[in-house]
């Protein structure tokens, strides 16, 4: 596999500018498939979750799930799109062992949902329409295993196994229009415009949008153009890019590797491409031109599925408040600064500290952990904040045992590690590391004595009423201490030795 | 013994019913005398791929269990409990193959029975087997079928019509009372016509498809197949009704055929000709018998009009681009990968697209190659609109033709096929001429309306059934049980009995064929 060559993004930005094309599939969590009554469950043992319909056996046919229509639909008018009275799904024909019946059944020309419209909000508060041309219904197909080649890979593969599970299982694909002038912000966008509609079906609760599962998956379109010339350049579709960070890095790479070709003078291959989460490269897929030929008619085998105007009234009733409107009423809630809830949202904590709040922790507490400590450790250890194993319950424990003085914060940040590396609940760690706090005064009062003794001078300015000179002396406690002397209740022996009013 | 049983199987399902209610006779008697009658005559008609005696046994003594048993046992059996049927091998049957007519399925088993199946089962009609059909049920003729032709009862030398031959034949040689077909163009009525038989297209979506192997989706309906139109009736009433399997399906109820079949007259009743579905093409014995039933109802009491559906013309044409578009997709599953025939390629690389296309090539005849190639090309990009979609446009306009005609007419009347049965070989090179064999009756798959056949006599020149066609607006598949027990009727009171009784008599192997009764 011969490595692609790439410009640097900031002389591919001063050169090109990036036109983009996300296409978002999003799978239902509907309790039976798209067309049959089989389960819709991830992760069972292949090929338990399927019928006669999914395995595409002939003199089967396919039932509209109404369900996966409603969800259809509410994803639509969250995505602000006009939804179709009558819309017909189509047969989309290929051959492939992954798609039991060598066509896939889809929507075509007449999708349910169109013409809508997502407003993004950027790191800085920069606000970016993005619009939705179509959001579609259709079945995924199963999954193959390719077995003996390398990496898993059909080149070379022995043979390869297939598992209809998935076969059937409902999709929305939402397609934006072309993104035009997004600059240097496009690989920014392309993944907030992701982690938006993620964010959207996940608050509908049609999804379990879990983007490691293949809930929600990415194909981003990526063109360069020079500067101020309107027809798009040649594009490349860059297939299941399936993590937030990759989609960012996917159309940075894309960005790059475009732009030396047009360098080169080479004209961009229009085909699709594999993103490598390992090299963070892309490699050549197969060909994709507009001469591939999918033989689209309509399915005869379904009647059209109409959306009376009052059924779509009463799904727009049902739907919950939509994220940008959630944020505005958290924020006001936990009294955040400004700057503080931006930070929060785009460390990606926003929902992990509302159920942090919910099981107990006050708004400052949750946020002081998971921005001052969990985001940090999630940074180091390559993973989403929420994915790095800290519950909620976790937090609300820690911080009880801070409250309780039982240990300090400094010590609180040790148990915190100790969860991580799997070590037990709080309570546990800190029996086992044996990290409680000093809490006879008798030691620490000896310290204090030595602590002011040896600064004279300082407990003199206390004295005197310069009480934020305390800093020195309760140093001097801890030090001695090493750490195990509860800091607050240090102080207050401090101002109680010295007479002072804390 | 002999005697009961020959006496037995030629017997409407009607009077099979009857006689079982009252305990004439039993469930398996009926049973056996037609497993017999197969065992006797199938070989020369070739009507069944499959005979499944032990489980159509095993049916019938439970009927006659139940009948005997009494009380709610007995009260509860459907009319037709006991009357044995044969299901075209199109449609799904747990415990027997399936094969479609084509190699790519031999000795395949569906783990499911379609819907109708379900439903004969339900009523505890015994399944004497499966017939023959055209491969995939592409073909007018049985002569596409990959076990070898069905041969027509009339005289063995003639194709018994397609592709439903082998329950018409069935049907027509006394091995079976009643058979299911399957109708995409005319697959039910124009074997019912040169077979001298009934056959009933209802209503697209008056019986459900789902376990019907398809082959044009919007065309394809299942449909009774026997020798009188209350038997049609009673079946149709038996496999009818909504099915949540198949989306497609009708809710209305249509239970008032069997009534509709025994009100017994015609008149005041408007009947239709269809200007363009006689005449020029249609042979003279074909057009003499149509002409008498015309003068028939007539007499009845019914009032003759003569109706055009000016875009009939287009029909033949729009049919072979919209069916052979849908058989293009629907047949893309056979492709050795899940069930069926897999055939590996004799040299090179064993990749998946080489087993797919020897498996094609080794498990689908011509014809089938045929048509999933002229489908594939008119859903081509580029094609699309100028095919397909031309296609769909003719069908909205033959749509409204038949609505006009219907606001002039209660049914219209044509003959079924231009032709009676023509000899086994005799158009096989030429797929033109086979598929003019469907120009009557293909207006009506693609109008969705139903249609039923029923025999008019015998042609003049040539001895051989010739089949009227009736058609009703979708819906209304009641009149044509009207029309039709009322034109048997009074047909049958002209030739001193059922036109079948004039077909030569078929003897076991061993006995000499010929004569007349």
């Amino acid at each position: 596999m011969s490595v692609d060559a790439t410009l640097s993004f900031e002389e591919a930005m001063e050169k090109y500018d990036p036109v983009l094309g996300i296409e978002v599939h999003v799978e239902l969590n509907t309790k039976t498939k798209m067309f049959s009554s089989a389960p819709n469950v991830f992760g069972d043992e292949p090929n338990t979750n399927v019928n006669e319909v999914d395995l595409g056996m002939p003199g089967v046919l396919p039932v509209v799930n109404k369900t996966a229509v409603e969800s259809s639909i509410k994803i639509g008018l969250a995505l602000n799109c006009k939804i179709a009275e009558s819309c017909r799904f189509a047969r989309k024909n290929y051959f492939y062992p992954d798609t039991p019946k060598n066509f896939q059944t889809s929507q075509y020309d007449e999708p349910i949902a169109y013409d809508g419209y997502l407003d993004i909000e950027l790191e800085d508060g920069t606000v970016f329409r993005v619009e939705i041309e179509r959001a579609h219904m259709e079945e995924d197909a199963g999954k193959l295993t390719h077995m003996g080649g390398a990496a898993g890979r059909i080149q070379g593969a022995d043979y390869s196994l297939v598992d209809y599970n998935r076969s059937g299982v409902p999709l929305v694909e939402i397609v934006t229009k072309p993104i035009e002038g997004a600059g240097s912000r496009a690989p920014e966008l392309a993944k907030a415009y992701v982690a938006a509609v993620r964010e959207i079906v996940k608050n509908l609760g049609v999804s379990d949008a879990k983007m490691e599962r293949g809930n929600v998956r990415c194909d981003a379109n990526v063109s360069l153009r020079p500067h101020g010339r309107e027809r798009f350049g040649i594009r490349s579709e860059t297939k299941n890019v399936n993590s937030l960070r990759a989609v960012e890095h996917a159309v940075r790479y894309e960005i790059q590797r475009h732009a030396a070709v047009l360098d080169s003078g080479e004209p961009v291959i229009q085909e699709t491409r594999h993103w490598h989460e390992d090299t963070r490269s892309t490699t050549s897929g197969r060909p994709k031109s507009d001469a591939d030929d999918y033989r689209y008619f309509p399915e005869p085998d379904l009647v059209p599925v109409v959306a009376s105007r009052e059924w779509v009234e009463e799904l727009r009733a049902t739907l919950p408040e939509p994220p940008a409107e959630r944020r505005k009423r958290l924020k006001e809630a936990w009294g955040y600064s400004d700057l503080e809830f931006r930070d929060v949202v785009n460390a990606g904590v926003m929902d992990s500290i509302e159920e942090t709040i919910s099981a107990g922790a006050s708004a400052d507490v949750a946020r002081k952990w998971w921005m001052g400590e969990i985001v940090g450790r999630a940074k180091v250890a390559d993973v989403d904040p929420s994915e790095l194993g800290v519950t909620p319950q976790v937090i609300v424990e820690l911080n009880k045992l801070v409250e309780d003085g039982k240990i300090n914060n400094k010590m609180a940040t040790q148990v915190l590690d100790g969860v991580l590396a799997g070590e037990g609940t709080p309570e546990e760690i800190v029996e086992k590391r044996g990290l409680a706090v000093v809490s006879d005064d008798g030691p620490l009062l000896e310290a204090i004595d030595a602590a002011l003794a040896a600064q004279p001078d300082v407990a003199e300015k206390i004295r005197g009423g310069k009480v934020q000179a305390i800093g020195a002396i309760v140093g001097g406690v801890m030090k001695a201490t090493r750490g195990q002397a509860d800091a607050g209740r240090v102080r207050e022996l401090i101002l109680q030795k010295l007479g002072v009013e804390g | 013994m002999t005697e009961l049983k020959n006496e037995l199987i030629h017997h409407s399902a009607a009077d099979l019913a009857a006689k079982l209610a009252a305990r004439e006779v039993t469930a398996v008697e009926v049973t056996q005398a037609h497993l017999d009658r197969i065992a006797d005559v199938d070989g020369q008609v070739n009507a069944f791929l499959h005979v499944n005696t032990e489980e159509a046994l095993a049916v019938a003594a439970e009927v006659d269990a139940a009948r005997a048993a009494g009380g709610s046992a007995a009260e509860e059996l459907h009319a037709l409990a006991g009357v044995p049927i044969a299901v075209k091998d199109l449609i799904v049957t747990i415990g027997q193959p399936t094969t479609a007519g084509s190699k790519i399925l031999e000795g395949w088993h569906s783990p499911y029975d379609a819907t109708v199946v379900k439903k004969l089962r339900a009523a505890r009609m015994p399944i004497l087997g499966k017939t023959n059909l055209d491969e995939f049920a592409m073909g007018s003729s049985t002569e596409h079928s990959a076990y070898g032709p069905t041969r027509n009862p009339w005289d063995l030398d003639r194709i018994p019509g397609g592709s439903g031959g082998g329950s018409a034949a069935a049907v027509a040689a006394f091995e079976a009372p009643l058979a299911l077909g399957t109708d995409t163009g005319g697959s039910i009525r124009q074997p019912g016509a040169v077979t001298g038989t009934v056959g009933v297209k209802p209503t697209y979506g008056a019986v459900s498809r789902y376990g019907a192997i398809a082959m044009a989706s919007s065309l394809d309906q299942i449909g009774p197949v026997s020798r009188t139109v209350l038997d049609s009736a009673l079946l149709q009433e038996v496999i009818g009704g909504h099915d949540p399997f198949d989306s497609t399906s009708l809710t209305d109820p249509f239970n008032d055929l069997v009534a509709a079949a025994r009100v017994g007259n015609v008149a005041g009743m408007k009947i239709g000709i269809v200007k363009e579905l006689h005449g020029e093409g249609y042979q003279a014995g074909v057009e003499n018998r149509f002409n008498e039933s015309l003068q028939l109802l007539k007499d009845a009491g019914a009032e003759i009009v003569e109706v055009s559906c000016p875009n009939l013309k287009y029909a033949l044409g729009a049919y072979y681009l919209i069916m052979p578009s849908e058989v293009s997709s629907n047949l893309a599953k056979f492709d050795g990968v899940r069930f069926g025939m897999r055939v590996l390629p004799k040299d090179g690389p064993m990749t998946i697209e080489r087993v797919m296309g020897a498996t094609r090539a080794a498990g689908f005849g011509d014809e089938v190659k045929r048509r999933i190639i002229l489908g594939t090309y008119a859903l081509s990009a580029g094609y699309y609109d100028a095919y397909y979609g031309s296609a769909q446009k003719v069908r909205t306009l033959i749509q409204r033709d038949f609505d006009a005609a219907f606001a002039k007419a209660d049914v219209l009347i044509s003959p079924t096929a231009p032709t009676t049965a023509f000899k086994l070989g005799e158009k096989l090179d030429d797929p033109l001429a086979m598929y003019l064999n469907d120009v009557a009756t293909i207006p009506a798959n693609l109008a969705g309306i139903p249609g039923l056949s029923l025999p008019g006599g015998l042609a003049d020149e040539d001895g051989l059934p010739v089949g009227i066609q009736l058609l009703a607006p979708a819906r209304q598949d009641a009149r044509l049980y009207r029309v039709g027990a009322v034109l048997e009727s009074i047909l049958e009171e002209k030739w001193g009995g059922p036109m079948l009784a004039q077909a030569p008599v078929l003897g076991s192997a061993t006995t000499t064929a010929g004569g007349s009764n």
